[in-house]
């Protein structure tokens, strides 16, 4: 049992996004401050929640009828976070997850901030571990006050009062109330001094592997994502931006378009045009009749190439900033180098991007799936002029997000567009446009090397990496005070292995003006643990040593690394039997997002270099597991993300332009090639981890283990390069006589 | 003016004969569980059936519908195999982010309405044209497995009726 006090925590002042700092969990005061806090005395505020006689904070609604509403701090974009919430306030507040609403959290810094990165902002994997004190907290509150009102009402000691299924009970006398008949008198009653949460071993939802609480309406077609909103009046639109980064609209010639049928407007921004029509059918049809003139700006010839290029000599030339330093190089040892490179990559969320506006003198409203409303509204205020209050933010369902929904640039526009018109509008992003205009994940150019002892151990272990900076431009309070950003070198500073000298190393090169780089999931971790776990590979073979058994000597003061090496090798069945030719397993273990995976794939190179994924076991410890159920699911869809990056994805530039642009050219994974994913979750009763990225993060460089076993090609680029792979030269000819083509054309 | 069976109604609709059904669906009917993706049959976030077989609505125009009765994802449910898949999505809890789905139950349906019971290699022919971001794969195959079975084929999601 654990005793909250309260009133210490009224007394701390939440102070919002000045005290963010990303992915760090320094803010506790703003997590002690949310919990507590009571619904705004706004009364339009009160109003739009519809009035409720019981809500006791942010998160928990209780009407007359006796309707539980629980309000969301994160969004859901798949990662299962609605369920996840709904079970911590649940379990707290003793309802049933079939008893509640879910609700969309408006925008509301004060309210809805998640501590652990200072903001409301859903990225990071930190939802459950930002939120799970803060909810259960929150829910124990709401729990106490209809307990003291139950006992007020019977005048009994609240002390052997229940709450269970939206009911208060008294053993002793048998007597019950339903919390809608007590929600009035908790209403009016002033906060407690204190709350004691739930013993784990008493919970009843927490632990569970409960159905998503999305799932009904997702499965009819009935919930509501960001494109599906439609408005009295609305008009549709699409729009084609300067397909060269940083590049500017010249002129239009616009009478083709206007001459088809449903097309209404044309307009204009100063790097961009969109055409409005009564569908999106008209408004696609009016953009391709468009005649466009660009200015294409100073990256009129930017090439991937020469971005690799400066990348390359930036690494070699670039002053460092030093993450990690212990020790030093030792003189003696065989001295092994790599130099690995990581792509571009864009999201391509199955829901294209897409804004709804409605824009009047007085107010601007907003529909969108964003992982960053408050974001959105400052940057809407800013656009339209208008006072943060007069912009109406509605939070939608997002059809997937991947870190791209944690950019406001579709939004920014949306609104820009939705000024010059008196309708309100719906703006969708064609697929081309969605990954054209994608803000990627940047590439990177890394050179790794170590020093083996005779034992064949590292004595030494550095990293050198190269490559821009997201924290630096999306949030440049959180980087550090040498200059350091501290997601850039996830993974790689900080490994689950015993290594007595390290230097890890970072060289800042950002990319040119207009090519903005962001939030790709899995982010510093996804990049590092390709090339650290990717070369830990290289380092057992240099040693002669089974990739197992090197790891396990260098987790020897690692039990936690250990159980879960050593569960996924067991499951997998490692070194159990032989395998059929150019067929091998690869092993990648690493420490993302505060979980510990351990992740072996198994893979069969053909002659002709084709990848074909076998099988995957994932062993996972992500602290207390909220809804196992959740857990697989997220790891599951995790490793394919990553898989199929490393397979397919990489985004190249020519003419200062992606060059990809549906998913014809951006490949994904698709169910033929997906391999069955078994996952192992540990019990455990440290604090949870995240996971929304853990998956992803551990996929590629357990595939490119796998394809050196299977083939003896080691792969220090992604994506996959099947010529590198190919048996013979003639094997590859048969792959050019036959090339494998897409899939999914059924009309 | 295109008249059409749409779940069982008739619709009469004002547009270009070359319109995509996808964006009829969609922006005309108000049926927007039909998902745009691609826009080039990539995808498969567009699927409906076109008596009952399954096709991709964002490129087919609406002009070459005809006469055939058109089914979405508002009513496949109303379909035996509809109904039988709907459920195992359900009870196996394969939606992540949903986007996708309305597609996948719609080749799904259609697959099982043709292949009762449809081995991996038809359901790899059959699920190969639909793209899913978030990755339910392993889900997907499990559910249609056990819609046609109705054997639990996974770890089993348990209903939150029954808790707390």
């Amino acid at each position: 049992m654990k005793s909250i006090d309260i009133d210490r925590r009224n007394a701390i002042k939440l102070t919002g996004l000045s005290i963010a700092f990303l992915w760090s969990a320094t803010s506790g005061t703003a997590r002690a401050a949310m919990n507590a806090r009571r619904q705004s005395s706004d009364a339009a505020a009160a109003a739009a929640d519809g009035n409720p006689p019981f809500a006791p904070n942010a998160f928990i609604r209780i009407d007359a009828d006796g309707s539980v509403r629980l309000v969301m701090p994160s969004v859901e974009m798949g990662q299962g976070i609605y369920t996840g919430a709904c079970m911590m306030l649940a379990e707290e507040l003793g309802v049933g997850l079939g008893q509640i609403k879910v609700e969309h959290s408006p925008p509301n810094e004060q309210l809805y901030a998640n501590p652990f990165i200072g903001g409301q902002i859903t990225g990071g994997s930190t939802s459950t571990r930002g939120q799970y004190q803060v909810l259960r907290e929150a829910g124990a509150v709401a729990r106490t006050l209809l307990v003291q009102a139950a006992a007020e009402r019977w005048q009994v000691d609240p002390a052997p009062c229940t709450a269970a299924q939206g009911v208060v009970s008294h053993a002793p006398s048998g007597r019950k109330l339903t919390f809608a008949a007590l929600a009035k008198s908790a209403g009016a009653l002033p906060m407690p001094a204190k709350v004691t949460l739930k013993d784990p071993k008493d919970f009843t939802l927490i632990g569970k592997p409960l159905r998503r609480v999305d799932s009904a309406d997702k499965i009819k077609g009935a919930t509501q994502f960001g494109i599906d909103v439609r408005l009295p009046g609305m008009k549709v639109a699409t729009v084609r931006a300067c397909p060269t980064f940083g590049g500017r609209l010249v002129g239009v010639d616009e009478r083709r378009a206007r001459a088809i049928a449903g097309v209404i407007d044309v307009i204009r921004l100063d790097n961009a045009v969109a055409v409005v029509g009564e569908h999106f059918w008209a408004a696609k049809q009016g953009l391709e009749a468009l005649d466009i003139l660009w200015d294409p700006g100073d990256n009129a010839e930017l090439t991937t190439s020469e971005l690799r290029g400066a990348l390359a000599s930036a690494m070699a030339n670039g002053v460092s900033i030093v993450a990690r330093e212990e020790g030093k190089r030792p003189a003696d040892g065989k001295l092994i180098e790599a130099l690995y490179q990581s792509p571009m990559l864009a999201h391509a969320p199955m829901e294209p991007l897409n804004t709804t506006v409605s824009v009047t003198a007085e107010k601007c409203e907003i529909w969108v799936g964003t992982q960053v409303p408050t974001r959105c509204v400052a940057a809407a205020a800013k656009i339209t002029g208008l006072p943060p209050e007069k912009i109406v933010l509605h939070n939608q369902y997002l059809g997937g997000g991947f870190g791209r929904r944690l950019e406001s640039d579709s939004v920014e526009q949306a609104v820009r567009f939705a000024k010059q018109v008196k309708y309100p509008v719906k703006i969708v992003w064609t697929r081309e446009e969605d990954i054209r205009h994608d803000i990627v994940r940047p590439m990177y150019h890394d050179k790794i090397s170590a020093v083996l002892g005779t034992d064949g151990r590292p004595v030494w272990f550095g990293d050198r990496i190269t490559g821009g900076t997201v924290l630096g431009r999306w949030a440049p309070m959180a980087m550090g005070k040498n200059g350091l950003d501290g997601d850039l070198v996830e993974c790689a500073a900080q490994t689950p292995y015993e290594l007595p000298n390290v230097k890890v190393e970072w060289i800042r090169h950002d990319m040119p003006d207009g090519l903005l780089v962001g939030w790709w999931r899995g982010v510093g971790p996804t990049h590092n643990l390709f090339v650290v776990e990717s070369f830990m590979d290289e380092l057992a073979h240099a040693a002669g040593k089974d990739p197992l058994e090197y790891r396990r000597a260098l987790l020897q003061k690692n039990p936690r690394a250990l159980a879960l090496l050593n569960l996924a090798a067991e499951k997998i069945g490692w070194n159990q039997g032989a395998l059929p030719p150019r067929v091998g397993r690869g092993i990648a273990l690493g420490e993302p997002f505060g979980s510990h995976v351990c992740l072996i794939v198994e893979a069969e190179v053909t002659a002709q270099g084709e990848v074909r994924l076998r099988r995957a076991v994932v062993a996972l410890d992500c602290g207390i597991p909220i809804n196992p159920s959740s857990i697989e699911a997220q790891v599951q869809g995790g490793v394919i993300f990553g898989l199929s990056a490393a397979l397919y994805s990489g985004i190249t530039i020519k003419k200062g332009a992606i060059e990809q642009s549906n998913f014809h050219d951006y490949r994904s994974l698709r169910i033929n090639e997906a391999p069955l994913i078994e996952v192992h979750c540990v019990q455990s009763k440290q604090p949870p981890g995240g996971l929304g990225e853990v998956g992803t993060a551990i996929a590629a460089p357990a595939l490119g283990n796998a394809i050196f076993a299977a083939s003896g090609v080691r792969l220090r680029s992604l994506p996959v390069e099947r010529r590198l792979l190919a048996q013979s030269a003639a094997a590859l000819k048969q792959v050019a006589a036959n090339p494998v083509g897409e899939r999914g054309s059924m009309v | 003016m295109v008249l059409l069976r749409v779940n069982g109604e008739q619709h009469a609709a004002d547009v270009p004969a070359d319109m995509p059904l996808l964006w009829v669906l969609r922006d005309v009917l108000g049926l927007t569980g039909t998902k745009f993706g691609c826009g080039i049959a990539q995808c498969g976030a567009c699927t409906v059936h076109l008596d009952g077989r399954a096709v991709r609505s964002c490129v087919l125009p609406v002009s070459a519908v005809g006469e055939k009765a058109i089914t979405t994802i508002e009513a496949v449910g109303s379909t035996a195999s509809g109904r039988k898949i709907q459920k195992a999505w359900l009870d196996v809890d394969v939606v992540q982010c949903g986007y996708c789905q309305s597609g996948q139950i719609m080749s799904a349906a259609a697959l099982l309405a043709s292949a009762p019971n449809p081995t991996d290699a038809d359901i790899d022919a059959a699920m190969s044209g639909n793209i899913c971001r978030c990755g339910t794969y392993v889900r997907i195959r499990a559910a249609i497995k056990q819609a046609a079975t109705g054997k639990a084929e996974i770890l089993q999601a348990v209903a939150p009726e029954g808790a707390a």
